[in-house]
């Protein structure tokens, strides 16, 4: 390959990047609108409805709001790591977008690891939360910090389990590879129902870890019912408490794209990825990527749907619930799992 | 080749000053951040020998797991920074000792060579490029070392379970959540209906 060709590749992927990046950051802020739709739909209010028609651009007024204001730093904090903090969260969680394939061959980096890097990267993303709260230099920060890495190391371990199963039913860390494993095999296809799709996805043989999964995502984001990092009725804000402005949109953004992330990571493991739900003329027309997008609001539906239903946990019951009942069932479901595989000769 | 030497020397000049920065910055905090940084660096050199399996895992083990236990540690503790600058002269001798045999430990590995040409054959394992790394990994240690792995991942249970029996205490007089009575419990147990004759009280 001479020079300008390598110099245009490598253009034309730099370009892809940012169209995607866009792309996501415009879905993450009606995502963010439709959440707080949802949430006063719940409660019986009319929810943001002022900027633009149905308050379509509440978001991007938002955006304007943070960026304008001025940024406070407690004089007492540790200013590196005070600004460092939602920056990583931000970063960290836009990172992870880099694998997930939206449709077949919509990625930007097709790894062999995929999925490990995303479970790599959401790891870490306890770092934004501990960082910033240690920095604060306060309290309430503090300990909605330390809540939040004991919160998160543990149910990424039941995380980790489900993900595991799926794998043993797949044969790759690839992405792409387990979204095309729910294509051609599955219940469908034992029960003479090719092209069926929705059958083979693994949410129906596998719904016990989809259910864990599903939960653990929840507690993992961060998000109601497990939000009690930030439960404003005993900690203000948590870890957020001193920040304002710019840095706090950044963890905000930082958040929601974490949970679009895992609305994503959803639909890849479970529901089939871009996959239409049956090999019918109708559904086919429709662009994979259409799909890929209605299976992740479907599930980004179903977590606002839980913030706005049900109470906050108590702490301790959250760690039971992490330890005491996810870890074991994941654990138990790894082994069944595995032995079924191997005894009915299905492993891959 | 380039691209990937230019990669190389970023990454390994980040490392190098980051691991410096884990023995020289003040704060401890601090220090475990440029630890975790050293890691992410290391990772990214793991992918650069190719090692993309080695990598993530180390990413999710070390970085995930490993160091937030231990930032959540040094977060938590109060020292004093100007009592720990004052022994450092003092372990400095035994410091030094320890860091020399390390250097040469790692140049008789990494040099070896030099002094038996023969060695550079023996180790190397044949790579196959037709099976991913993490299938390799999974072959050499589920299929071909299988006890080995077996018996490291007892010892490691049996020293959790001691880690465990050593700290846990019951302090008496405490009362305990106990899950079990919460869920028998019954409405009759706790609740009595009172009729009340209005001026008596009960």
């Amino acid at each position: 390959m001479d020079l300008w060709s390598s110099i245009l590749y490598v253009l034309t992927w730099v370009g892809f990047s940012v169209l995607f990046l866009v792309t996501l950051l415009v879905i993450i802020a009606y995502l963010l609108l439709a959440d707080r739709k949802i949430w006063a739909a719940v409660q019986l209010r009319r929810g943001p409805n002022v900027v633009g028609a149905f308050g379509l651009f509440q978001s991007f007024a938002d955006l304007l709001k943070f960026v304008l204001k001025e940024p406070v730093i407690p004089s007492a904090a540790d200013k590196v790591v005070f600004l460092l903090a939602p920056l990583i969260s931000c970063l960290l969680a836009l990172a992870a977008w880099a694998v997930v394939p939206v449709d077949a061959g919509w990625v930007i980096a097709n790894i062999n690891v995929g999925i490990l890097f995303i479970f790599a990267i959401a790891s870490l993303e306890v770092y934004g939360v501990i960082m910033g709260g240690w920095a604060s230099n306060s309290k309430y920060p503090f300990l909605g910090a330390l809540r939040s890495a004991a919160q998160m190391v543990s149910y990424e371990v039941s995380i980790g389990f489900v993900i595991v199963t799926v794998l043993l039913c797949v044969g790759s860390l690839n992405l792409t590879d387990i979204v095309m494993a729910q294509k051609d095999s599955g219940i469908a296809t034992m029960l003479g129902l090719d092209g069926f799709y929705l059958l083979n996805w693994f949410f129906i043989p596998l719904f016990p870890m989809f259910v864990v999964f599903f939960i653990s995502a929840l507690a993992e984001t961060n998000r109601p019912p497990f939000d009690l990092p930030e439960a404003e009725s005993e900690l203000v804000a948590g870890f957020m408490v001193e920040y304002g402005s710019t840095p706090y949109m950044m963890f905000m953004l930082g958040e929601y794209a974490a949970i679009t992330l895992m609305c994503a990571l959803t639909t890849i493991l479970f529901l089939g990825g871009w996959l239409p739900p049956a090999d019918l003329a109708i559904f086919t027309w429709i662009p994979g990527v259409v799909w890929f997008l209605l299976k992740v609001f479907l599930v980004f539906f179903m977590f606002a749907m839980v913030k706005a239903m049900v109470p906050r946990y108590r702490y301790d019951q959250l760690m039971r619930l992490g330890w005491k009942v996810f870890l074991p069932l994941s654990l138990f479901m790894v082994v069944a799992v595995s032995g079924i595989l191997m005894l009915m000769g299905w492993a891959p | 080749m380039t691209v990937a030497a230019g990669f190389f020397y970023v990454l390994s000049a980040i490392l190098v000053a980051s691991a410096l920065m884990v023995i020289l910055a003040r704060n401890p905090v601090h220090s475990v951040l440029f630890l975790i940084l050293c890691f992410v660096n290391a990772a990214g050199l793991f992918l650069l020998a190719g090692a993309e399996f080695l990598a993530m895992i180390l990413l999710i083990v070390y970085v995930g797991a490993v160091a937030v236990l231990f930032l959540f540690v040094v977060m938590m503790l109060d020292v004093d920074f100007a009592k720990l600058k004052q022994g450092v002269l003092r372990y400095l001798p035994l410091g030094a000792v320890i860091g020399v045999i390390l250097l040469v430990e790692l140049l008789t590995v990494v040099g070896g060579y030099m002094i038996d040409p023969e060695l550079l054959k023996a180790p190397i394992a044949p790579i196959t490029s037709d099976i991913t790394n993490a299938e390799s990994i999974g072959r050499v240690m589920y299929t071909q070392f299988i006890l080995y792995f077996q018996l490291s991942g007892i010892i490691l249970l049996v020293a959790m379970v001691g880690a465990i029996v050593l700290t846990l205490h019951h302090k008496k007089g405490v009362r305990r959540q106990d899950i079990a009575t919460q869920v028998a419990r019954k409405r009759e147990d706790s609740i009595e209906i009172v009729d009340v004759e209005s001026g008596q009280g009960v």
